[in-house]
């Protein structure tokens, strides 16, 4: 069995490898993604059309809006897989039979030092989801590091420490607040005559051009998907650390 | 891009993920395979696509890893294979 294993993996590494030589060079002008039309236009006039320097977050957001937005609804669909599988809802004692309850103190260095970082960490978490439209970022990154910060709570602490901040319904709440976001914003252009996600028909409704418009629904939406993914890496985090009880972490 | 560095990530790329995949202590593994996922980060900060790098670092090297270590610690330490 072990040496068919074997025989399978190396034809299909022979097969991917034979293919690399196809492959354009790169960097290369002359490749098939570099010289179709519509990346000339995504790279010459997307500044022109949204108001956005950072083309990357203005076509994640704007041009493949739908793209992103079921990217987001991925993210919200592992999670709340996550919590199907792991999640236990059981009395206190049953749990407390089986496994050995101890006492977890916060080591003074360690919780001195965390309590410094977190506050930076989130400041840092909310630029990057406010200033991905002119630097790398976005809802993904800043999302991810602002449920990291709510992770090293835990870790520094105990799960309970940062379940005051984070309850476990404030946390599911979010996740769908996130996406209605992101999805109300596609509505309302929609109910405005335009197809959803167009966001430039948005200035009827907030005070800007329409091409202010895109770059402020841009944010929007970018709020929206922070939400859900901080909410969702908080929730797997908890769950996968406490075997679904919520009780206690590492 | 530099090419001297290129070697050196892209090397050090294909020894981690052998190790990741060969050694037997699940922690060590987990470790190894955020230390992959960081090489990587370089790779794309590297051919400047910095925001795929960007988010590399935040879930490949950051939060997978805490995962993955989170997980470990609830299974066994060991793989039996």
């Amino acid at each position: 069995m072990k040496s068919l294993a074997l025989i399978s993996v190396v034809i299909t590494g022979w097969l991917l490898l034979s293919a690399v030589g196809d492959f354009p060079y790169w960097g290369d002008p002359n490749s098939p993604a570099n010289s179709y039309r519509l990346s000339q236009h995504f790279v010459t006039e997307t500044f022109h059309e949204t108001a956005v320097p950072n083309m990357v977050t203005a076509v994640l957001a704007d041009y493949r809006g739908y793209d992103t937005m079921f990217e987001t609804v991925v993210i919200f669909t592992a999670g709340i897989a996550i919590i199907s599988i792991l999640r236990v809802f059981r009395s206190d004692d049953q749990v407390a039979s089986g496994q050995t309850v101890y006492e977890k103190r916060p080591d003074l260095i360690v919780d001195t030092t965390c309590r410094l970082m977190i506050p930076i960490i989130q400041l840092f978490a909310l630029y990057v989801i406010a200033h991905g439209h002119h630097s790398p970022g976005g809802g993904f990154q800043g999302g991810v590091i602002f449920g990291a910060s709510f992770i090293l709570i835990a870790l520094s602490r105990d799960l309970q420490a940062a379940h005051k901040w984070v309850p476990e319904n404030r946390v599911l709440n979010l996740a769908g607040i996130g996406i209605l976001i992101y999805a109300g914003f596609g509505l309302v252009a929609m109910f405005l005559g335009q197809n959803f996600l167009d966001y430039a028909i948005l200035h009827k409704v907030m005070p800007a051009t329409p091409i202010e418009a895109r770059y402020h629904s841009m944010l929007g939406v970018e709020i929206g998907v922070a939400f859900t993914v901080t909410a969702i890496m908080y929730s797997i985090y908890s769950n996968l650390v406490s075997k679904g009880t919520m009780k206690e972490g590492l | 891009m530099i090419w001297q560095f290129d070697l050196i990530i892209l090397v050090f790329l294909v020894i981690t993920a052998i190790i990741s995949l060969q050694v037997k202590d699940l922690l060590a593994a987990s470790m190894i395979y955020g230390v992959y996922s960081f090489l990587m980060c370089l790779l794309w900060a590297g051919m400047a696509a910095v925001d795929v790098a960007f988010t590399e670092a935040a879930v490949g090297a950051g939060v997978s890893s805490v995962f993955l270590i989170a997980t470990v610690f609830r299974t066994s330490r060991r793989s039996s294979d």
